[in-house]
């Protein structure tokens, strides 16, 4: 048994200074919060990008201050569609989530004093950090930021100002920035796995693992086998900007009347590439999401988590899976039918293991007695919007059917509700529910309610509308409405899509001002205010620096076990050894 | 807490958990140093051992994705002029086989003669040294021969192929000098620990060149 | 141990926000399901028998998976409302190894079957060639245009040379003169079929990737620079179809637009002399 107490990870005692404490701290918990932090800050970015994304869209001539000629240009529109995409993906989806919420909760939930390796830790979000600053770096730039969207497909994306403004050091800029954010969550992924794999209390084997752990697990190898993948089209890529290479450019491109230099390159290499990274990004995105609904929803419903196996065995299926599918991306790019096919079959049956998971959800809140938490609320709206946004998947799957719908914005409806939309709401749920054991303090719940009502209306009135801008066919990406005439009757469908964006955008700084005023004046919390079973409930609100203050939790029980008959409470916290457990009177 | 009997508590444990173990206390835990393993120290350095095969497998991920690239590119035929691997490339081999060898020298004694470790350890350094700077030598003679970095897909690939590998093995060297010249008498894991360590990522890149140097050969 | 009340709400304001998030999924279920119905936002009519097809399939696909949408939001609702709590005690449960098979195999059996359906559709345009007597038209992206080729009476496209590429200048595509076969060859910025006669396209690119997008053809297909990918279709329905662009292609995107005409045969053969009457030096 590792003794995690005075030579483990924790054998670096609680520093003192500010810089040690807070900055450059080894502490997971503080990296989590650093980590949170981060996407907070760029979530913030990434709405601030759509909202003026939005007013461009339906208000081309709008007076926008501080830009030239007080109006955004198409090429300015695509900067920051392209930004919005990257960041929202990069900086939030896959920080908060898995390098946020997993760095603090997962060492506690597993009985571990802090990550394997916690210099490795803080080097990883210092590293997203600066990969954060260099792809921001980018609007300020000569041409500005890049047009080519954030899978950044060649040729568009290898060559360089010649293909458009941005396309020059914006978009050397981004390549590097995201080959950066590539380490950043190799280290990450390494941490992660290491840590689950070595350092679980006694008694907490796998199949006692809350879900929240096995998602951040699977999530984790998903990143690790992922990443370096990415990192290696990065490389072939800024070869192709800097060095004159041709991995990603084909010969005989004329670029406005001027011959390109390069020869015998495929673009299809680089969309196989991405896509081997992008489809298990999506799973990154909302597994940790997947795993926190799961466990809110037990506790909240003060019952077990339906089919614990089945649900752990979902989350490999989806992990696994999500390897086989990424060809569906790429239907109309010219790859082999045949092989379109395969993918197609594939891409359905993922939908098999994301089913099991809806059923057992909703297997998990039926006979229950739910109690209406914030977080409560943000869990249910997760499992909503991954219905919702998971059935539209079997229309994109089907090669025929995505003939017409491909890159249009079904597409953009469908992925904003499952990977945008659905994951955020996993946040806030993860958020509403451990603020109080990260702060010593609960967020207001009437704030937070309200907040809740807003986001959850707002996001389907923005996104089923997106649905059906799609089903006309209208083209994603676009800059302005006048470039095709069947465009032109969604123009009020546009604007209230726009219209429910500004709403909802603003419903955010409720939560924002709910987190800044309750960080100081919340409610103080008890060490476990939701009578919940895992093991962070079973210590100090916050922790103290090396979790569980020199003792070594054992672990007794199975993550969910609530409402047990016999018992006298309706749950049974894992550490509570079985002779401690007061049974009912009778 | 209450006055029942412990095996009324444990009749109503096997009801309550259906014989998912719950109760039972401590079996399948996460570090369990309890075994008899030699290298182990009271710290467990298991944790590192998962890590650098974690790594390894990233490390893996990334060099297969440039290899598909390599053999679809190449597929692609047509502009693909094999690069003529120059002689030097088989000195260097030999020379990083060999520093397998004397590394695998070095970590046996790491344990326990302390002096006869350190100077293999050090002719291992030297050999990872010699081995970059015949890759850089090899650069320049290609160069010379007018094989450019840009003129044809194959040279490219050369080029990053041999450069990637050059920069995962010059981290290796990296740890080969933190391994020689760190103080272990206050450290976590022992030097013995350090060396396997070090050892089984050096062994991994040795590896990894001689799959580059087939892989290129394939690609004449 | 706490004994204390968990968590801050008490039995009304739970009924209050059970009924609210009921109604709210009620709600999204009544309005989807309306829209859908209703077909308010929906595809122009297909001019293919492919498009007749996918709009099909597309219908089978809305059915199941509206009934799955409409059936997990309803259970929802419906849980959230009548498991709120009212200070009872929820039912232990762990699980139920019959369901978990019986639903696993039930959704395998449907999106699987549903997948292998769409097999039909797609093998008609992808896993066919096009008939040898099929009209081969050569469809360019460039930033930001589209530009058509038809072959002429020769029905030989000829050779093209990036170097003569002169957009203002009037050889868009880089025509070589000196090769015989382009002698006849038509570039024209607008697409002309003749009705029920296929035609095989042929995309290509000449900087970025583009897409190829007809709705009523139901017909996407990427313009990947380096490749020429092959596509096919046979238009039922004369008409003027717009061909937006599909893949982003740089800070034109939006405006980058054609048009197909279908039209008779009569009226295609009149609208290539006159084509070819226009671009003659």
């Amino acid at each position: 048994m590792v003794t995690h107490d005075s030579e483990g990870a924790h054998a670096h005692a609680a520093p003192t200074g500010f810089i040690r404490k807070y900055i450059f701290s080894l502490d997971h918990k503080v990296i989590g919060i650093q980590y949170w932090l981060l996407a907070l800050f760029s979530v913030f970015v990434g709405m601030f990008l759509s909202v003026m994304m939005r007013i461009h869209l339906v208000w081309p001539n709008a007076h926008i201050p501080f830009v030239e000629n007080n109006q955004l240009t198409p090429e300015q529109y695509l900067a920051l569609l392209t930004m919005h995409g990257s960041i929202m993906v990069f900086m939030v989806l896959t920080t908060a989530p898995q390098s946020g919420f997993g760095n603090y909760i997962l060492p506690i939930q597993i009985g571990a004093a802090d990550m394997a390796f916690p210099v490795l830790n803080m080097l990883s979000f210092w590293t997203t950090f600066l990969s954060l600053v260099v792809m921001i770096s980018a609007f300020f730039v000569t041409g500005g930021a890049p047009i080519s969207g954030w899978t950044a497909y060649p040729p568009l994306s290898a060559l360089d100002a010649i293909a458009g403004p941005g396309q020059g050091a914006g978009q050397t800029l981004w390549v590097i920035g995201v080959a950066i954010f590539c380490g950043a969550s190799l280290m990450g992924a390494l941490n992660f796995i290491t840590t689950i794999i070595d350092l679980r209390a006694k008694g907490m084997s796998l199949m006692r693992m809350p879900l929240t752990c096995w998602a951040w697990f699977v999530t984790a190898i998903l990143g690790l086998l992922a990443f370096g993948v990415l990192l290696a089209a990065c490389l072939l890529l800024l070869l192709d900007r800097t060095a004159g290479t041709s991995f990603f450019i084909p010969g005989g491109l004329v670029v406005s009347d001027k011959i390109i230099d390069h020869k015998g390159g495929s673009p299809l290499l680089w969309q196989h590439l991405f896509w081997f990274f992008g489809h298990p990004e999506v799973y990154i995105a909302i597994l940790p999401g997947m795993g926190v609904a799961s466990h809110i929803l037990s506790t909240f419903s003060r019952k077990p988590v339906f089919g614990y196996r089945a649900m752990v065995h979902a989350i490999c299926a989806i992990g696994f899976l999500g390897f086989c599918v990424w060809g569906h991306h790429m239907f109309v790019s010219g790859m082999s039918p045949y092989s379109a096919f395969a993918f197609s079959l594939l891409t359905m049956s993922i939908g098999v293991p994301s089913a099991i998971k809806t059923f057992n959800w909703l297997g998990t809140i039926w006979n229950g007695k739910i109690q209406f938490t914030c977080s409560m609320l943000f869990a249910l709206g997760f499992v909503s919007l991954f219905v919702s946004g998971g059935v539209t998947g079997l229309f994109l799957a089907q090669p025929s059917i995505d003939l017409f719908f491909h890159d249009t914005y079904f597409v953009v409806g469908h992925f904003h509700l499952i990977m945008g939309v659905a994951a955020i709401f996993g946040i806030f749920a993860a958020t509403y529910f451990w603020f109080p054991k990260m702060f010593g303090r609960h967020l207001n719940e009437g704030a937070g309610k309200l907040h809740f009502w807003l986001t959850f209306v707002g996001v389907y009135a923005i996104f089923l509308p997106t649905h059906w801008l799609g089903m006309v066919g209208h083209p994603r990406r676009y800059a302005d409405l006048s470039g095709a005439t069947f465009l032109y009757p969604l123009i009020p469908v546009q604007k209230f899509i726009s219209i429910a964006a500004f709403i909802t955008i603003g419903s955010q700084f409720i939560f924002l001002f709910n987190f800044l005023w309750s960080v100081k004046k919340g409610m103080k919390a008890t060490d476990n205010p939701w009578h919940a079973t895992t093991l962070e409930w079973s210590i100090p609100s916050p922790p103290p620096h090396d979790n569980f203050g020199g003792h070594i939790p054992v672990v007794y029980h199975g993550p969910y076990e609530f409402s047990v008959p016999g018992y006298a409470d309706d749950y049974v916290p894992q550490h509570l050894a079985p002779e401690h457990v007061a049974k009912n009177k009778s | 807490m209450n006055s029942m009997s412990d095996s009324a508590i444990l009749d109503e444990i096997e009801i309550i958990d259906s014989g998912k173990g719950s109760g039972v206390p401590p079996r399948d835990g996460g570090d369990d140093d309890s075994g008899n393993s030699g290298r182990r120290s009271p710290f467990s350095s298991r944790r590192y051992f998962t890590g650098i095969s974690l790594g390894l497998v990233a490390i893996v991920m990334f060099f297969m994705a440039l290899t598909s690239a390599y053999i679809v590119r190449k597929g692609l035929g047509g502009d693909w002029r094999p690069v003529r691997l120059p002689s030097l490339l088989w000195v260097n081999t030999v020379v990083l086989l060999a520093s397998s060898l004397t590394i695998e020298v070095a970590r046996r004694r790491a344990a326990a003669r302390l002096e006869s470790f350190r100077r293999w350890w050090a002719l291992t350094t030297v050999l990872g040294v010699a081995f970059l700077v015949g890759q850089v030598i090899a650069w320049r003679q290609l160069v010379l021969a007018g094989f450019y970095l840009k003129s044809n897909p194959a040279n490219s690939f050369f080029y990053m192929l041999t450069a990637s590998h050059g920069v995962h093995l010059a981290g290796g060297i990296i740890a080969l000098l933190y391994v020689g010249f760190r103080v272990w008498e206050r450290a976590r894991i022992t030097r013995d620990a350090a060396a396997e360590l070090a050892s089984i990522y050096w062994h991994f890149m040795d590896g990894l060149w001689v799959f580059l140097l087939i892989l290129l050969n394939l690609g004449r | 141990m706490p004994r204390e009340r968990s968590g801050a709400s008490s039995t009304s304001s739970s009924t209050t926000t059970a009924a609210l998030l009921a109604l709210l999924l009620v709600a999204l279920v009544v309005v989807s399901v309306f829209f859908f119905a209703k077909k308010t936002w929906w595809f122009p009519p297909a001019i293919t028998a492919f498009g007749h097809e996918v709009d099909a399939q597309f219908m089978r696909t809305l059915v199941i998976v509206g009934v799955v949408f409409v059936l997990s939001q309803l259970a929802l609702a419906y849980a959230v409302f009548r498991f709120r709590d009212r200070g009872q005690r929820a039912t232990h449960n762990e699980g139920n190894q019959t369901m978990e098979v019986l639903w696993t195999l039930a959704t395998i059996v449907l999106f699987v079957g549903l997948g292998v359906m769409a097999r039909n559709a797609w093998a008609e345009v992808h896993f066919r060639p096009a008939a040898p007597d099929a009209i081969q038209i050569e469809v360019t992206g460039q930033q930001f245009a589209w530009n058509f080729r038809y072959s002429g009476a020769d029905g030989k496209f000829g050779r093209l040379n990036p170097k003569l590429v002169n957009a203002s200048g009037g050889n868009p595509l880089g025509l070589d003169p000196a090769d015989p076969d382009s002698k006849d060859d038509l570039v024209v910025p607008v697409m002309a079929v003749p009705v029920n006669r296929e035609v095989e396209l042929l995309v290509r690119s000449q900087d970025v990737t583009h897409s190829f997008f007809v709705r009523e053809l139901r017909l996407k297909q990427d313009a990947v620079p380096g490749m020429i990918i092959r596509v096919h279709f046979t238009a039922t329905e004369p008409g003027s179809y717009e061909i937006p662009c599909a893949e982003l292609c740089g800070l034109g995107h939006y405006r980058m637009h054609s048009t197909l005409t279908v039209m008779s045969d009569a009226d295609y053969q009149k609208w290539l002399k006159e084509q070819a009457a226009a671009n003659a030096p």
